[in-house]
């Protein structure tokens, strides 16, 4: 495009190059815009709609005879509370113990394909979870259960929080773990009280956003604790969850009924939104303490 | 302490050679030698902490109090409980306070009640020349004092568990100047009780404060003896080289 | 040699017994963390197996013809995937040719244009984007999308594409006149298109963030417009690294359950017009789980969960050697496009930022 030989650059751009330019930049600015409208609409939606759902009531109480006003999804904080909660029993222990195989001990071929398992199991879609152990658990159960539901959320949850905890684990510095070796502390007691709490936060953080993901899974309990129309606290029954009472009454064609997913929908986003806010903001600032 | 015949490895580069080496009882014995020269990995086979790192080999002999330390009956934990070591880089634990950094190996390795615990981290920052500078602030988290403070928690730290044995691996190399005066002064201090052995990039340090000095080439000892015939009247001409600055 | 002091309380001679309880201690903690960590591939190995054998009555019954047949139907027994298997590629196809191209215009706008105060802003955003749970997706389009969709965007697409020869036949209205309402599979598609856009997006800036800046700075120091320098200097190395992000966005289509189930209209009809009802494989698992008490409906809807799994197994093998194949190029970054979704963050379902901060160019 310059020859060479040209001792002087030229001073203008050729209009036509310049003109691609423009509307190539002018392009992606289009395609960010576009990207962040849904994101704008759909909070600013939900926040408009779920507002008016939002009362005493809608927290205290069960739904009423479908038709009449008032009512609330009692049932379904206090499910999603019981699922997510048992979910976060079990993921976690099991999701940490895997990050210290994988970055104490991971040097191993073994390693390389838990790793590379995780990896799929992150891409796999969550109602295949759901599937799993709807046939795994609730059809030789014969019953929908909450247990069944946080199995399906462990499936999601543990490597998710098994490859962070490890991102996290594998920061903490060799010098810290030389310096406990050397004072004579054996090797697991050095995992468990020196490299584990040093990476408290990243860990804490990694928790948080495997819950925001648990938290707003609908397909995967949908088949494995279906749901239910009253407050259940027996984990070994349907149980509703809060995701799935918003599923359910979107589709009806009552309006109270949408009127109350809108609310859930509200109460969902809010609590998902800060748990990742919160995550990131936690992560950024820990970031920036250890350079 | 007296090393025999000790080989060192990193997978298959061969780092030391048939080292051989006395340290005697309550003094300070000073390991000097260009980067490189292996100075770090010795000392670190000397609690075993040179076998933490993939794909690394030792053989030969440590005899500590009567035991060989490599011996198929030792358990390297021991080993570090007895022989201490203090790091080039500060490493007090970033979760832990002042005080629970002092005691970390007590904590970590026996049960003790708080007040024997809060006993023996004083007498040990006594023993680093730190009470004085800490004692109002035993509940900061421990990153937050200066490098020098730093250094001298970890050497506190390792001192709480009482040692035989100190092992420093280039202490002072990360401090400032007024630090590592403080450092010399307390290896010079510490030498009554405990015996030490420092790695020191700086032949000066090592006759400031050295009884005896090994000189480290190519993972060869080229020559070790008391520190003042090693500086003013050494056997071995590499020695004479290496003191005068002709390299390094 | 003398002891230098008296022994602490607890401590031992080198070489007692003690030497073996730490070193058992060490030894199962070893094996307690390495037991439980297989226990990860143990626990895909038995989804796979579930599937297969709860499948099974199905596979063998119906073999190949259940991937062609077009009749699904319980009552009968009849069981063919095709309607589902026809309005997923359907959709994921929509959903990606809608947000690759948003999808890395906005990764270039942020990576390569804006680096002023606006573009950490946007990136936190679109990362938002990742972590809004897919039944509220679902819920807006459904009550918003659709109604829009219904009133103005499809008879206007209809009057103006639909004309077009060949391709027009996409943008027909079934049936002529009036827009079927209660969801099609081009709503779905949008949806699964918004969806998808953060997770292509973070992909491809990694992508792009790891070709180096001497090549820009070669393209620029000749001249170059900043379109030119993009085309000639970053979009060929990238190229494969984006096509991984695609199959990674794919893979997210593919198995997007909720927000498709509720506005895709749950329709069994295979044609060409897009704006008919049409179904997917996991809402129909979604929908159809609950009554299907007879062991051939089981079975029949896990071997389509196990054909969802198959498929999202292929699409992370391939995004994992495409991305792999930029990184070569280029000498190192990311592995796979998970990798790379990791160190944005996004693979998560929201952001976790614990990979590198991104460094402006």
């Amino acid at each position: 495009m310059i020859a060479v030989e040209r001792s002087v650059p030229p001073r203008t751009l050729s209009t036509r190059r310049r003109v691609k330019d423009r509307a190539f930049t002018v392009g992606l600015w289009v395609a960010g815009v576009l990207a962040l409208i849904p994101l704008f609409a759909i909070v600013g939606y939900t926040l408009v709609r779920g507002l008016s759902a939002l009362n005493v009531a809608f927290f205290t109480q069960t739904p009423t005879v479908p038709g009449l006003p008032g009512g609330g999804i009692k049932q379904s904080f206090i499910g999603t509370a019981i699922i997510v909660g048992m979910a976060i029993l079990f993921a976690v222990p099991l999701g940490i113990l895997t990050a210290i195989y994988l970055s104490e001990y991971g040097n191993t071929r073994l390693a390389g394909a838990v790793r590379f398992v995780a990896e799929i199991l992150l891409s796999t879609p969550s109602i295949v979870a759901g599937a799993f152990i709807w046939a795994l658990v609730v059809v030789r159960m014969g019953s929908f259960s909450a247990v069944a539901g946080a199995i399906a959320l462990t499936v999601l949850m543990w490597p998710i929080i098994a490859r962070a905890t490890e991102e996290v684990l594998r920061l903490v510095s060799t010098e810290l773990r030389e310096g406990a070796l050397a004072l004579g502390v054996p090797r697991w007691k050095m995992i468990l009280r020196i490299v584990v709490p040093t990476a408290g936060a990243g860990i804490f953080t990694a928790v948080m956003l495997a819950v925001a993901r648990g938290l707003g899974e609908t397909a995967p309990i949908l088949l494995t604790a279906l749901g239910n129309d009253f407050v259940n606290t027996n984990p070994l029954q349907p149980t509703d969850a809060v995701p799935l009472r918003i599923y359910n009454y979107a589709q009806s064609a009552i309006i109270s009924l949408n009127s109350l997913a809108w609310g859930g929908a509200l109460i969902l986003l809010l609590v998902v939104l800060s748990l990742s806010i919160t995550a990131r903001v936690l992560s950024d600032r820990q970031q920036r303490r250890t350079r | 302490m007296e090393v025999s015949g000790l080989n060192a490895w990193f997978g298959s580069h061969h780092v030391l050679n048939d080292v051989n080496m006395t340290a005697q009882d309550r003094s300070v014995t000073a390991i000097i030698g260009p980067s490189g020269c292996g100075k770090s990995t010795f000392i670190r086979c000397l609690n075993r902490m040179h076998e933490e790192v993939r794909g690394a080999r030792v053989t030969g002999k440590v005899m500590f109090d009567g035991w060989d330390i490599y011996g198929s009956d030792a358990d390297p934990v021991e080993v570090r409980r007895r022989i201490g070591m203090v790091f080039q880089r500060p490493n007090p634990f970033p979760t832990m306070t002042v005080l629970e950094n002092a005691v970390a190996g007590l904590r970590l390795t026996g049960r003790l009640s708080k007040s024997e615990l809060r006993e023996l981290g004083e007498q040990a920052l006594r023993r680093a020349g730190l009470w004085g500078e800490v004692k109002d602030r035993l509940s900061t988290p421990g990153g937050r004092l200066s490098g020098g403070q730093q250094q001298r928690l970890c050497i506190a730290r390792a001192l709480a568990v009482e040692p035989d044995v100190l092992l420093m691996d280039e202490p002072a190399s990360a401090l400032d100047p007024a630090s590592t005066l403080r450092i010399e002064e307390l290896v010079e201090e510490l030498k009554a009780t405990y015996t030490v052995i420092i790695v020191t990039h700086n032949m000066q340090q090592a006759a400031r404060i050295a009884d005896w000095t090994m000189f480290l080439l190519n993972g060869d000892v080229v020559e070790v003896g008391p520190t003042e015939k090693i500086f003013t009247t050494p056997s071995d001409q590499r020695t004479e080289d290496y003191v005068t600055g002709r390299f390094g | 040699m003398a002891q230098a002091a008296p022994l602490p309380p607890g401590a031992t001679t080198v070489g007692s017994r003690r030497r073996s309880s730490s070193r058992a201690a060490d030894s199962s903690f070893r094996w307690g963390t390495l037991v439980i960590a297989f226990g990860l591939i143990a626990l895909l190995g038995l989804l796979l197996w579930v599937l297969l054998a709860g499948g099974w009555e199905s596979i063998t019954k119906f073999g190949f013809s259940f991937v062609t047949g077009r009749d699904w139907n319980p009552v009968t027994q009849a069981f063919g995937a095709l309607p589902f298997i026809f309005g997923t590629i359907v959709t994921s196809v929509i959903a990606i040719v809608l947000a690759v191209p948003v999808s890395v215009g906005l990764a270039l706008l942020l990576n390569e244009v804006e680096s002023g105060w606006l573009r950490n802003p946007m990136a936190v955003f679109v990362d938002l984007l990742a972590a809004i749970p897919s039944v509220i997706y679902g819920l807006w389009a459904l009550f918003i999308l659709v109604p829009i969709f219904d009133k103005y965007v499809e008879p206007f697409l209809a009057h103006t594409i639909g004309h077009v020869p060949v391709i027009g036949a996409l943008f027909q209205i079934p049936g002529g006149g009036k827009v079927v309402t209660g969801g099609n599979l081009f709503v779905a598609g949008v949806v699964l298109a918004i969806m998808v856009i953060p997770i292509v997006t973070a992909v491809t800036r990694e992508v792009i963030a790891i070709v180096p800046h001497d090549l820009r700075e070669a393209a620029k120091g000749l001249g170059a417009t900043r379109y030119e320098t993009i085309r000639m200097a970053v979009l060929p190395y990238a190229r494969s690294g984006i096509v991984g992000a695609t199959m990674l966005g794919l893979g997210r289509a593919l198995g997007e359950t909720i927000a498709v189930a509720l506005v895709v209209g749950n329709g069994l009809g295979i044609g060409a017009s897009l704006f008919r009802a049409g179904y997917t494989i996991p809402a129909v698992i979604a929908n159809e789980f609950r009554e299907a008490t007879l062991g051939v409906h089981r079975a029949a809807l896990l071997e389509l969960a196990l054909i969802l799994v198959v498929i999202s197994l292929i699409m992370a093998a391939l995004s994992r050697l495409l991305v792999g194949r930029t990184a070569a190029l280029v000498g190192s970054g990311p592995a796979s496009a998970i990798e790379a979704g990791e160190a944005a963050g996004i693979v998560y379902g929201a952001n976790v930022g614990l990979g590198p901060e991104e460094d402006s160019p």
